[in-house]
């Protein structure tokens, strides 16, 4: 048996391409009493801190005392920022630009997926990883799970494959069922935390406070489409493949004993791009939009195309939607 | 105040001073400390990849002895209600006991948890007024509260007690009597909270059955006595402390009644999955009958009911059950049973299948039993120090010196 089956790495590189990130707007609800609480933790901390830091690596006092992410007030948001930036740069050696851009207002994504033109080709799982930095190998760790299925057995668990290895896809009798966070409107991993380190953005999007996260893996076990995944080693990634176009609550570099996800690429999303996946299918099998505007593809699909959500009967209320157009 | 430290002092000989058998325990304890601290470093530097936990099975060796142990602190209560609300004297006797094993096993449970955190040192984010607690949502912050809430409140009870009884005095019944009663619930609610946090994700049929609370609080019922049992037979042996053979008994007794609700619950979750045969059967039938060449689990299954029932018909019959070479052995039998359910048996077919339906087949690596190893090496420690502070103070060897020579109170509680 072994412990972890993996998919071939793909490490070919034609980097995406880069754009300067501006944004700097602190997101959320706003502050709760921050003053109050980074008080009592700074007193309560003092002796705690000492033994368990040096349990694992890489923390120090400041992280240590650190507020929830929506109650850093704009400034302090400027300085967490800029220390990730600079510990991107003593890690890898290269400079990165990490926003922290919120939701644009009027804006709630949505993701169709075309299964009758899905052909199993995994292009964009590889172009995830690279996109949202990824590590690559012993963890390799992909936000995008491809299934195999039968056509005889319909869109059924017991009978997918998620380890497919074809010389040519797709195979006759397959088709294929590609999986990935279904940013659902009644998320069972953000009830599941206990500690508020993941939730759902104005926009849609579910995040995850990457330096909030206790590793609990809580709500791994909650989230029924398999779409979180734990840094159970330090990520692998390789300094030359570092996309330095970075989003605080999206792709910059995740530390171990944490939990990450699929955000849409909230780093390009949020800038008016479309997600990775989306730009490198290659039968156009995805589609992608703002489900307010009457006019985005995402909504032309809805209105024309039959669409269903994957396990509808766990009332989740997924924002990605399977369908069949032809 | 002076009183308080003459008694830490106290605690100190009582734990330092022992016999050549207490002190290999000791030894033998501290080692298996040690290796848990070893494996736990090795842990901590390469993270949880050192275990065989993955994404497919995100939780698993740590968190069902963590479930297992949570049941065994919950039982307290079994001794508990006949003390103080039935007044049953020869429990009222060993009541304490039962609440220093729910403190030893609190401090296991905790520390599983502990050892389960990719980041252990951001633990107080789940803390009140510290952090940012997702409360009421987050069962696990619920478990928490309850975990700590029970704790807290074993170790106040058990303290002043103690501390009272060296001192020779009686207990105010007016903070006594409330604190016990309110254990009561709190230690129902930590198991029941716990079996809440599998039993609320829809994610994962297994767990998602509403029998699942009361089946946790079943075999609760079960193991944790039976691991009382043995004790006492030891207790008494070690330090003449008079356990009367009447509550050993009455334990049994009650314990055998908690095993019948155990397997006919039990019987009534699998006549339902497999009379209704619906895709929620894949999870039952990894345990009992494996998914094609996938059996690890299935050897593990018969086993522990196997042990069940066994130790259920030595219990039902009296003439086994007081007897004590078939009461010790049903009493193992028990514990392997339940160990076996709520290790392996409850929490991996929960995530095999996989949400996605793959199949990924857990068995713990040796780093993961060297850390249980050390978890379950302190938890030992904490009860031995324990038992050696509080028997004597029972027994009356140990007393303030003042009221040393004065009157010899029997054995137990001051009775008020
Ligand atoms: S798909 Fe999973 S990770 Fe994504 S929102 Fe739903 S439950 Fe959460
Ligand atoms: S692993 Fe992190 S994000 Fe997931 S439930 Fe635990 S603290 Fe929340």
């Amino acid at each position: 048996m072994t412990p972890n089956k993996s998919l071939p790495v793909v490490t070919d590189a034609d980097a995406p391409p880069a754009s300067p990130r501006d944004g700097v707007d602190p997101i959320g609800d706003g502050p709760l009493d921050p003053a109050r609480r980074a008080f009592l933790r700074t007193a309560a901390a003092g002796t705690a801190v000492a033994a368990l830091a040096s349990c694992s690596s890489g923390v120090d006092m400041e992280d240590f005392l650190r507020k929830h992410f929506k109650e850093l007030s704009p400034d302090e948001l400027k300085k967490v920022l800029a220390k990730v930036e600079k510990r991107n740069q003593e890690r890898f050696g290269k400079k990165t630009t990490v926003s922290a851009k919120g939701p644009q207002p009027g804006v709630e994504y949505g993701y169709g997926l075309d299964i009758s033109r899905c052909v199993g080709c995994r292009r964009c799982v590889y172009a995830c990883v690279k996109e949202n930095n990824q590590s690559r190998t012993e963890p390799q760790i992909h936000w995008i799970q491809v299934l195999e299925m039968d056509k005889e057995h319909g869109v059924d668990l017991a009978h997918a494959d998620l380890y497919y290895e074809a010389d040519a896809v797709p195979r006759p009798g397959k088709f294929y069922f590609p999986v990935q966070c279904q940013q659902c409107r009644n998320p069972p991993c953000v009830k599941a935390c206990p500690t508020q380190a993941t939730w759902k953005e104005q926009d849609g999007i579910v995040v995850i406070d990457y330096d909030w996260c206790i590793g609990c893996r809580c709500c791994m076990s909650a989230c029924p489409y398999g779409a979180r995944h734990f840094n159970w080693a330090t990520p692998n990634l390789p300094a030359e493949e570092l996309n330095p176009d970075q989003h605080y609550l999206g792709n910059r570099p995740r530390p171990k004993g944490v939990v990450e996800k699929c955000t849409f690429c909230i780093q390009r999303v949020r800038e008016g791009r479309y997600t990775a996946c989306v730009e490198v299918c290659p039968v156009g099998a995805r589609k992608f939009g703002n489900l307010l505007d009457p006019e985005s593809e995402i909504r032309k699909v809805m209105e024309t195309k039959r669409v269903f959500v994957f396990k509808e009967e766990l009332a989740t209320h997924p924002q990605f939607y399977y369908f069949y157009a032809t | 105040m002076s009183g308080i430290l003459e008694f830490v002092k106290g605690c100190v000989r009582q734990v330092l001073s022992g016999g050549r058998a207490y002190k290999a325990w000791m030894a033998f304890l501290l080692v298996m400390i040690g290796v848990g601290v070893v494996s736990y470093t090795h842990q901590a530097t390469a993270g949880l990849i050192a275990s065989n936990m993955r994404d497919d099975v995100s939780w698993a060796f740590y968190i069902g002895n963590f479930t297992f142990l949570v049941g065994v602190a919950a039982a307290a209560v079994l001794l508990v209600i006949p003390a103080y609300v039935y007044q049953w004297k020869p429990i009222k006797e060993v009541v304490v006991l039962g609440e220093l094993l729910a403190i030893s096993a609190l401090v296991m449970a905790l520390l599983f948890i502990l050892v389960d955190m990719g980041r252990p040192d951001r633990f107080l984010h789940i803390a009140p007024l510290l952090g940012t607690p997702n409360w009421p949502a987050s069962m696990l912050t619920w478990d928490a509260l309850v975990l700590n809430t029970y704790l807290g409140l074993n170790l106040v009870l058990v303290l002043y007690l103690l501390f009272k009884t060296y001192r020779g005095e009686h207990y105010d019944k007016r903070i006594f009597l409330p604190l016990v009663l309110l254990s009561i619930p709190v230690s129902i609610s930590t198991h029941t909270v716990t079996a809440f946090l599998y039993n609320g994700m829809a994610a994962r049929p297994y767990w998602n059955a509403s029998i699942l609370a009361p089946r946790f609080i079943a075999s609760a019922f079960c193991s944790g006595p039976a691991v009382m049992i043995i004790l006492f037979q030891l207790l008494r042996k070690a330090f003449k402390f008079d356990i009367k053979d009447e509550a050993i008994w009455k334990i049994a007794e009650l314990m055998s009644y908690a095993m019948f609700l155990n397997l006919f619950l039990l019987g009534a979750e699998l006549f339902k999955e497999y009379y209704s045969a619906t895709e929620h059967l894949l999870y039952t039938q990894y345990l009992w009958g494996g998914i094609g060449e996938h059996t690890v689990l299935v050897k593990y299954a018969w086993l522990s009911l196997a042990c069940s029932v066994i130790a259920f018909l030595l219990f039902l019959v009296p003439r086994t059950r007081k007897n004590f070479l078939t009461l010790n052995i049903g009493c193992v039998l028990i514990w392997a049973g339940v160990y076996i359910e709520k290790g392996m048996g409850l929490i991996i077919p929960g995530f095999t299948p996989s949400t996605l339906g793959q199949i990924y087949e857990y068995t713990p690596t040796r780093m993961e039993w060297g850390v249980a190893g050390g978890v379950f090496g302190i938890g030992f420690l904490t009860f031995t120090i324990l038992v050696k502070i509080a028997v004597p103070i029972l027994v009356g060897t140990f007393r303030a010196p003042e009221r040393a020579h004065g009157h010899a109170p029997a054995a137990g509680y001051p009775v008020p």
